[in-house]
């Protein structure tokens, strides 16, 4: 599933414009980006949280060259999944959490 | 942030769709996203990440409270794996 399927599922689902509907598509994922760039973490419920965690540098080794390197400190992303997504993962074709319905 | 919050700020930047329409259409993609990693497919969005799901095998496990020896069944956990763009910006 590519950005292009969710905005197809989109379309199938509550009938938004694709064309309309990806910007806001776009704009969630921006926002998630921004968000964790300040630091902050994203709690997505029913999905789960996205945050931003600080490494410490430590040795490593080069896997091509056997080659020992120094992993500089960096900021890495991670994800931590919800027990409802872990829950529907593990229970095919279900539909754990209801359709969001437009309004009328 | 929560999902309430990122609704808001994305109702704040976009103006032809109302803040309702705005909450539907976040709880879709993330609610799409579940059942497309559900089915056993991937999702890649590009410059955000991948995710993916692993199948862990079942082991012989241990009940930490009573020390009872449990067998812990296989089963599927997702994974994710952060692009390029993101890996990126966040490490300025």
């Amino acid at each position: 599933m590519t950005k292009a399927d969710i905005v197809e599922k989109l379309y199938e689902k509550v009938g938004f414009s694709k064309k309309d509907v990806s910007h806001v598509v776009e704009e969630i994922f921006e926002c998630i980006k921004t968000t964790l760039e300040t630091g902050d973490k994203v709690k997505i419920s029913g999905f789960g949280n996205f945050s931003v965690r600080q490494k410490r540098a430590r040795r490593g080794r080069n896997p091509q060259t056997g080659g020992e390197i120094t992993i500089e400190k960096r900021r890495v992303m991670t994800f931590k999944p919800s027990q409802l997504l872990k829950k529907a993962i593990n229970t095919p074709q279900s539909k754990a959490v209801p359709t969001p319905q437009p309004k009328a | 942030m929560t999902k309430s919050e990122l609704i808001e700020s994305i109702a704040a930047k976009i103006t032809n769709f109302s803040r309702k329409d705005i909450e539907i259409i976040v709880d879709t993609v993330f609610l799409s996203m579940g059942e497309s990693l559900s089915e056993g497919d991937k999702v890649e969005i590009r410059g955000f990440g991948s995710f993916k799901i692993k199948r862990r095998e079942g082991r012989q496990g241990r009940n930490p409270k009573s020390g009872e020896s449990i067998f812990i069944d296989s089963k599927k956990v997702p994974f994710f794996k952060a692009g390029k763009e993101i890996r990126e910006r966040i490490n300025k």
